[in-house]
């Protein structure tokens, strides 16, 4: 059984779930899921999640060469299951998180040591049956060790010099090359997805939104697709495509701001600058036009609660306009200036091996050859009916990744035109059928692939939902990319993948 | 386009800051316990710390947008610090996640006297739409004295701004006098 099998194939020994939309759902056996890990070692298939659900496991997958998408689940036993993480590395710091929130243990996962869990809250397995008893006091969180001569370790964090979200890194550092960063994180574990089991649609909606507040329009649009799917009802025509006008400009917005921090933190604060004032163009068109400058909760369950009217239309036409124009003129200044490219070029490489390894989309995968884009491929409307391109860059550097993020500016500008001019016409929402089901969605926000999953229960509460940031799998990467750099890089590598705190703590 | 000609166009242009709003908007609201704080003589200056007690990050761009040119928060004499001992306030947002307790804390401890505490945003004031959670404390006041909250999900830019013009006036004594002129051009 072994070989060229598919996936669709290989899960079909398993038993279907029904209700599960739009991609089907298998129940493994124990012997299924272990022979699962076996079958991964030697099958193109991309872990897209993996999170726990009361006692279960599910696990989501891509089949790389026929496209296809499904989930296993399995029934944990005495709540054990076979980790997943020897054949695929992205799986560990989310086994680690269902052991935290679940108690559910991994066997085989080779780093237990707990993830969220900083024995800080009032119980231990927060999300469990039966939760566990408070921690004696806060976790001693043993680091890797590393041995070698004349090594010596910088602790930052979890409070930063700068204005970001806390996390901690520890670098051990030979002179000035660091020879291993290790990230440790979860100081804002806010205990969403806790918070969201129980609550109605709206209410869960509002919590999807502030998951990762920089991507709140791409995360409210994956939580409202996976509801839409769960009730098996989708969103009006004209709704489908205003969302597409907001994801591309908070793409644009955070991409342009990203731009400008990466040259500030290569000493260019001119480009931060200048990158912040383009950006305003966007948030203040947004608020006096869209009602909010981040466009938070503008996406609903069922459609959406703004339209476009004519003269904003015509504002943000302008607004593209001038963009394409100034983002352009600064790329060229970039390319111009040979002591920023210095600090840019064959800085943080991220091999695209170790990219394919992680599964990883978005910008750090695009800049590392690999160019998944969830508007693609599964693809979801209206982004069928665009036309754009997915850049791709070989280098997985520094400058591979700002250059993925301009041409992913251009690329939105250009979509964002196409829909002003085609938006259909029509109601913007339509009512969420209560009924019982499971969905999913994957959405591309700016920093790659969303996905969510989420059960509705009879009377359409959520029972259970999921959000997995594209950042789970981005993170490892920059462990990996600031080997063998300067300390001093760091700043500037870190800024590259702009990796969110918040969206993985959750 | 050459970097010379780039700024040689910026200079022309002029400034892109918009006017400072009025203090007072924005609905901050001054503590109780910040009028008997004898008035200290900062001369016009505040240096902020920030730090994110577990916020979803949105708060923080729109600290960040403040900070940027077209707000430019600098010219009232307020900047951030990297180190909690330059600073004379301490801006939290996010609902104080259990996980983050203790660097807030520590990083309060640190700070010299006089200090202020600003919670910007809902969930820095009441633990907004996390209140409730187990992993939260729902709130700065939970474990610090509050000065002043800036409500909003994300408070604006200008609510952020006049929100520390009144706590400037307040801390030192006589309105805010901007350093730039009151009438920037508006960004195009
Ligand atoms: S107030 Fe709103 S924007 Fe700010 S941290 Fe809380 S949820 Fe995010």
């Amino acid at each position: 059984m072994l070989g060229n099998i598919t996936l669709m194939e290989y899960l079909k020994a398993g038993r279907p779930v029904a209700a599960h939309r739009p991609w089907p759902r298998f129940q493994l056996d124990d012997r299924g899921w272990r022979d699962l890990t076996g079958q991964l070692a030697q099958s193109d298939w991309s872990l897209l999640g993996l999170w726990a659900d009361g006692s279960e496991v599910h696990a989501a997958f891509r089949d790389e060469e026929t496209a296809e998408i499904a989930v296993a689940s399995l029934a944990t036993q005495d709540r054990r299951f076979p980790s997943l993480s020897a054949a695929r590395p992205s799986a560990q710091r989310l086994e680690r998180t269902i052991q935290d929130l679940f108690g559910l243990l991994a066997d085989g996962l080779a780093d237990s040591r707990p993830w969220l869990d900083h024995g800080r809250w009032p119980c231990r397995t927060p999300m469990a049956f039966t939760r566990g008893e408070a921690s004696a006091g806060p976790v001693a969180y043993p680091f890797l060790p590393v041995e070698g001569q004349s090594l010596h370790q910088i602790p930052v964090g979890p409070v930063h010099a700068g204005i970001i979200e806390p996390g901690h890194f520890r670098f051990t550092c030979a002179g000035e090359t660091v020879v291993r960063l290790e990230e440790r994180l979860g100081y804002t574990h806010k205990g969403v997805e806790a918070l969201m089991a129980g609550r109605t649609l709206p209410e869960a909606a509002r919590l999807a939104a502030r998951v990762s507040g920089d991507s709140t329009v791409a995360y409210s649009i994956a939580f409202a697709r996976a509801a839409e799917a769960a009730a098996g009802t989708e969103a009006p025509p004209r709704a489908q495509w205003m969302r597409a006008l907001m994801a591309e400009l908070e793409r644009v917005a955070n991409h342009l701001l990203d731009i400008g921090a990466i040259c500030n933190d290569a000493a260019f604060p001119f480009m931060l600058a200048r990158c912040t004032v383009l950006r305003e163009q966007v948030l203040a068109a947004n608020r006096t036009y869209l009602g909010h400058r981040l466009m938070m909760d503008r996406v609903i369950p069922g459609g959406v609660t703004v339209d476009v009217t004519r003269e904003a239309t015509a504002v943000y036409r302008g607004v593209v306009k001038d963009l394409r124009k100034r983002v352009t003129r600064l790329a060229d200044l970039y390319d111009d200036l040979p002591t920023l490219q210095d600090r840019t070029v064959g800085t943080g490489v991220v091999s695209a091996s170790l990219a394919h390894r992680f599964g990883v989309g978005g910008v750090g995968g695009g800049a590392a050859s690999r160019g998944g884009d969830a508007r693609k491929v599964p693809g979801y409307a209206p982004y069928d009916d665009l036309e754009f391109d997915v850049p791709v860059h070989p280098e997985g550097d520094v400058n591979a990744r700002l250059w993925v993020r301009i041409e992913e500016i251009h690329a939105s500008l250009g979509l964002i035109e196409q829909i002003l001019d085609r938006i259909p016409g029509g109601p913007l929402a339509r009512p969420i059928p209560t009924r019982a089901g499971e969905g999913m969605a994957l959405v591309e926000g700016f920093r790659g692939d969303i996905l969510m999953w989420l059960r509705l229960s009879e009377v359409g509460r959520v029972v259970r939902c999921h959000p997995r940031d594209p950042s789970w799998f981005q993170w490892p990467l920059l462990e990996a990319a600031i080997e063998g750099n300067i300390v001093a890089d760091f700043p500037l590598c870190n800024k590259s993948f702009n990796c969110s705190y918040s969206g993985v703590d959750l | 386009m050459s970097l010379a000609r780039l700024l040689l166009r910026e200079l022309i242009k002029g400034p892109r800051t918009l006017p400072a709003p009025p203090p007072g908007g924005g609905g901050a609201e001054v503590g109780a316990g910040l009028a008997g704080t004898g008035r200290a003589r900062l001369g016009r200056s505040l240096r902020i710390r920030e730090v994110d007690a577990g916020s979803c990050n949105g708060c923080e761009l729109e600290i960040h947008a403040a900070t940027g040119p077209v707000y430019d928060l600098g010219r009232f004499g307020i900047e951030f610090v990297a180190s909690p001992r330059h600073a004379d306030i301490l801006l939290v947002t996010g609902p104080v996640s259990r996980n983050m307790a203790q660097a807030l804390k520590r990083t309060y401890d640190a700070m010299p006297h006089p200090k202020w505490v600003v919670a910007l945003g809902d969930c820095a004031i009441d633990g907004g739409c996390f209140a409730g959670g187990d992993a939260v404390l729902g709130g700065v006041r939970a474990l610090l004295p509050v000065d002043l909250t800036i409500p909003g999900c994300p408070p604006p830019p200008e609510a952020l701004l006049s929100g520390l013009l009144t706590l400037l006036d307040l801390v030192s004594g006589g309105p805010a006098a901007p350093l730039l002129p009151m009438d920037g051009e508006e960004p195009e």
